[in-house]
Order: C-alpha cells, then sequence, then structure tokens
C-alpha cells in the first residue's frame, strides 16, 4: 500500500453541534494565579518607568545599549556592563492599525499598536507599544514619537505608566536601512 | 558527516477542520495509523515515536505530551515530545532522522497533532502569554499584533504593496481545492481579499490560516529497512534549525535570517550550492499570506523583496518553475499548529513519489524543501527531501 490516502480521516464538526448537545462535552475553567518576580533589570526598568524615564544596559564588547534592558548579553554571553539613560522619544519602525482585540472582539476605533526604535539605544533597538493621540490614516513608518507619561501619582512602576506614544509634530525620517550595531 | 542514510517511507494525515468529533489522542491515532498504513508496516516494527505538539494551553490538559503518547503509537517505547511553537512539525521531522541517522534506531514514527478547537470562546486568547509577561502582556497584545506589524514592516522596506500578498492566499486556497484533507480550498480572486475585512491593517481575513483541528504523521526509515518496505524511498537529504533571540523587537522584522541560518544548515548538508536551481518544490510555512514570501526569501529561493514579483509572474504557481505551497498550505489545508508544518513534509513525500492526484506537479520533481516558522517569530525549522539517495 502506498500513495496519498484517499479516504478522509476525521470527522468534522460544527460548534453549533456542541451547543445543541448533539455530541456530548465537559467544561474546565482554570482559576489560577501567578506571581511574576520582575528580576533584576526589569525591576530596574519599572522603577525608572515609574519615575518618568527609560532606561537601557550596556555591554562593553558589543557596544550595545539595550531596551529592554538586560543582565547578561545574549549574543557576547558575558554580564552587561553599566546602565544608560535613554530618551522618551523615537522613530515608528513598523505598526499596525488593528481592528481585534485581544480577546477577539472588533473593534471601530483600531488600536495601534508600533515597534518604535528608542533615541540614545542602539539603531534597531525598539519596544513594543501603542500610539495615540494621531489620525490612524497618518501614521508611517518613520514617523518621530514621543512618550505620554501618566501623571506621577498614577504610575505604578509598569509599562502602561506610558500611556502611548504620540507624534512629535511634522517630523519623518527615511525607512530605516537598520545598521547592525555591529 | 558519519551519518546513515535516512527515508520516509509513509505519511498520512487527518482531515484538517475547525471542530473535529475526534480527541488529540483519536486524531493522532488516525495520522500515525494512515503512514504506517502507506509504508505497509505494523507499529512493532517502529523503533522510536517522536511527538509535537503546540503548549498544553490549548487543550487545557498538564502533560499534554503523555496523553498523546498512545495514539502516537507511543506505547512502551523510547518516546519524545518536542516543541517549536509553529515550527514544530517540520523539528520533529529532524528529531526522527538524526535518531535514525545516528544509528541508534532502524525506524521512527513521527506524529504532530493540534486540537485547538477546545478552547474557548476562540484560541487566540492562549496567544496572548507567548508576549513578554512583564514588558508586553500589560499591553494587552494579540496574535495578529506581531504578523501585522512584521508584514508591515516587509512591506515599508521593500515597498511592497498589499495586492501583491494577496495573490499568495489566492494560489494557496485555490491549491487546496485539489487536497481532500483540506479545510478551506477556495477560488477567490485579488479583490475578494482586499474585501474581506481588515483585522490588523496590512492583514486581511482572508490572508489569515483558520485554527484547526487536525494530526500529520511519517515514517522513517534507515536505508536498507527502506529499500525493503519501498521502492520509492524519499531521502531526507538535510535538515536545519535555529533559534533567534525573543527580544524581537530588538530585530529587524523585514527579513527571517535565522530561516536563512536553518535553510543553510540543510542545503550544505544536501550538498546544494544554488538553491534556486536545485531545489524543485517549495512548501514555505504560510500562516499568513506574507509569510510565504518573507519563507521564500530566507529559503534562498528568491532574492530579498524580490519574491512578491516572482509570485505574479506565476514563478510558484503549481505549473511554475518553482511550484510553492502545491498542497494548499495552511492558508488552504489548513493550520492545526504543529501538525501543519508535517502536512508540508507529507505533501514533499506525495508529489517526490507522483502521488499527489490532482496536485501533482508536473515534470517529475526531485527535490524539495519543507519549512516551518514559529515561536515569538523567532524559528526556523527547514528538511530537504529528494529522490536521489545522495
Ligand atoms: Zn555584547
Amino acid at each position: 500500500m502506498s500513495g496519498e490516502p484517499r479516504t478522509v480521516r476525521g470527522t468534522p464538526l460544527e460548534l453549533a453541534d456542541l451547543k445543541k448537545g448533539k455530541v456530548f462535552t465537559t467544561a474546565y475553567v482554570p482559576k489560577i494565579q501567578y506571581a511574576w518576580d520582575t528580576g533584576v533589570a526589569i525591576g530596574r526598568y519599572l522603577e525608572e518607568l515609574k519615575n518618568g524615564r527609560l532606561i537601557a544596559r550596556r555591554c562593553q564588547r558589543c557596544q550595545r545599549t539595550m531596551v529592554p534592558p538586560r543582565m547578561f548579553c545574549e549574543r557576547c554571553f558575558r554580564s552587561t556592563d553599566e546602565w544608560v539613560y535613554v530618551q522618551d522619544t523615537g522613530t515608528v519602525n513598523t505598526f499596525s492599525l488593528c481592528y481585534v482585540s485581544w480577546d477577539v472582539r472588533r473593534l471601530k476605533t483600531p488600536e495601534i499598536p508600533a515597534v518604535i526604535e528608542i533615541d540614545g539605544a542602539s539603531p534597531g533597538m525598539g519596544i513594543m507599544h501603542v500610539l495615540g493621540k494621531v489620525n490612524p490614516k497618518q501614521v508611517r513608518v518613520g514617523m518621530r514619537v514621543r512618550a505620554v507619561w501618566k501623571p506621577p501619582p498614577q504610575r505604578t512602576g509598569s509599562i502602561t505608566d506610558i500611556l502611548y506614544f504620540a507624534p512629535i509634530k511634522g517630523k519623518t525620517t527615511k525607512v530605516g536601512t537598520a545598521k547592525k550595531p555591529r | 558527516m558519519s551519518m546513515r542514510r535516512v527515508a520516509v517511507v509513509g505519511a498520512g494525515m487527518t482531515k484538517f477542520m475547525r471542530r473535529a468529533l475526534e480527541t488529540p489522542k483519536e486524531l493522532a491515532w488516525l495520522a500515525a495509523k494512515g503512514a504506517l498504513d502507506s509504508a505497509g508496516m505494523t507499529l512493532d516494527q517502529i523503533q522510536g515515536v517522536v511527538h509535537g505538539t503546540a503548549p498544553d494551553a490549548f487543550d487545557g490538559l498538564h502533560m499534554k505530551g503523555e496523553y498523546l503518547s498512545e495514539g502516537s503509537g507511543g506505547w512502551k517505547k523510547p518516546y519524545l515530545r518536542c516543541y517549536v511553537g509553529g515550527g514544530t512539525g517540520v523539528y520533529a521531522i529532524a528529531q526522527g532522522w538524526f535518531q535514525v541517522a545516528s544509528g541508534l534506531f532502524d525506524t521512527a514514527l513521527v506524529v504532530c497533532e493540534e486540537k485547538m478547537s477546545t478552547c474557548l470562546p476562540h484560541p487566540q486568547a492562549a496567544f496572548l502569554t507567548i508576549f513578554d509577561n512583564i514588558t508586553e502582556q500589560p499591553l494587552k497584545p494579540n496574535l495578529l499584533w506581531i504578523f501585522a506589524l512584521e508584514q508591515n514592516r516587509y512591506m515599508a522596506r521593500h515597498g511592497i504593496r498589499v495586492e501583491e500578498i494577496a495573490r499568495v492566499s489566492v494560489k494557496n486556497k485555490r491549491n487546496a481545492l485539489g487536497h481532500p484533507s483540506a479545510q478551506l480550498g477556495a477560488e477567490l480572486t485579488v479583490k475578494d481579499v482586499l474585501a474581506s475585512e481588515i483585522m490588523a491593517w496590512p492583514v486581511h481575513r482572508l490572508m489569515v490560516s483558520p485554527t484547526s483541528d487536525g494530526a500529520a504523521a511519517v515514517v522513517l526509515a534507515a536505508e536498507d529497512v527502506a529499500k525493503r518496505v519501498t521502492d520509492k524511498p524519499v531521502w531526507i537529504q538535510g535538515v536545519g534549525w535555529c533559534l533567534d533571540t525573543t527580544y524581537w523587537t530588538n530585530r529587524d522584522l523585514y527579513y527571517p535570517e535565522y530561516v536563512e541560518k536553518a535553510a543553510w544548515m540543510a542545503y550544505h548538508m544536501a550538498g546544494i550550492r544554488e538553491p534556486r536551481q536545485e531545489i524543485n518544490i517549495a512548501e514555505p510555512y504560510d500562516p499568513f499570506a506574507y509569510k510565504e514570501l518573507h519563507h521564500l526569501e530566507g529559503l534562498q529561493l528568491a532574492p530579498k523583496g524580490k519574491a512578491p514579483q516572482l509570485l505574479a509572474d506565476g514563478v510558484f504557481d503549481r505549473d511554475g518553475d518553482l511550484p510553492s505551497s502545491p498542497s494548499g498550505g495552511l492558508l488552504g489545508v489548513g493550520n492545526p499548529i504543529a501538525a501543519a508544518g508535517t502536512m508540508k513534509v507529507c505533501e514533499l513525500f506525495w508529489q517526490l513519489r507522483g502521488e499527489a492526484g490532482p496536485r501533482q506537479v508536473p515534470g517529475k520533481p526531485r527535490r524539495g524543501v519543507a519549512q516551518a516558522w514559529g515561536d515569538l517569530m523567532q524559528v526556523g525549522t527547514v528538511v530537504v527531501m529528494g529522490t536521489a539517495q545522495l
């Protein structure tokens, strides 16, 4: 015997078959909680977010200034060397206009996730965040943006202490050719 | 390298479907039995079993590998579960390959399974946890984000238009019409694809593969066994895989370097110097339309940024110079995560034996490459298969 199976194996069902009780199902809703330690590097990152600043770590060997910060350089496989404050401005590396929420609800006004290359970090070093205070139609790769922070009393030491990044008026740079740091 | 030659001698798969009556274990069994039957072999002739399946969160079952072991033919055998996200389906082939190539076993059964429909209301919610738990999850990302961000970066760097990418959906869904196990074969136009809902610009609904239930399996055998059980063994000529950093926002997403590295690992093993000349069929991973083009470039089958033009020129059509996803791909056949890559390996097996029925690529193809991709947009897994015993 050989060859592509001509018999189709498996039995397709519709969700309605479950709802109508055509087939038996059992259900399970997990109730589990976790408390994640933020660690050395990200702990400091969050502390500085609470202060309204972005901080990076620098590796002396490969000369990369890395954000999000990390205590070891994954390329050189050695400890990183120093903390470096970077700017809360940057350039949109890429973005999307997303009409679906994380739990698959449809959205009338799109969320605008983006990768933002942070000024002061090495070229191509971006973080993921969302854009705000911008007409979705006018978002461009290369657009210059600045973090909009929560008022200090409302900050909790979270990436959401930055509400969003908003355009710096009239500034767009060419689509980067993303030089490699080394 | 003093490795033994390894052949694929059997392949089987279930229908890929939005929701299956069968349990994961039953799906794995159907695919595994199909592969054994196609090789004319029985389980007692199998020495090692490799299984691939995605995170336990999809099923809400802990120790899912163990749960699936009987369905995969793993009872009282050396059994290995492996996992690299969407890359699993081809990665698992490499795991089986080195068990046989090393001389440890003469035969291995590789079974990949996924049942995504269990997770309600939609398995999408289970993907939230792939993002960094501290710096990204609080932003409530969804899986579409990273694909849309990567597609936009690819388009922006090369000046590619959305309609050029929509052609992938048209080609693959059409190819899938010839696949008896396909979930979403369709005759569409570029206009239909662009008229479909914008999920996350630049991604339209018809550029996204479905969620699926299904399983696929192959039997691997060392040279002497292979020649005994079949007169048409398909040889595994090379395998490769490579993992890039999870700091995905620190990489330029326009090009998958890790796919290139994985491809060259496999090509070197296969003695390939000019992939574009020496590969007859490609089955690149296409969970989203642009990914096929992105991966064809990573696989060195198109120059950077040029895959859309080659697609428009018909090069990747089933009767083109380099047919790509003649199976119908994930966009057409379906995307039960781990099983999807193995489906592509099954397709190469059928194509290279001239047994692909209405999907058969003309011209007696002699060599193909299958590739899968996954984790946090960071892993490439590649297998080169051919009719020639190198
Ligand atoms: Zn370094």
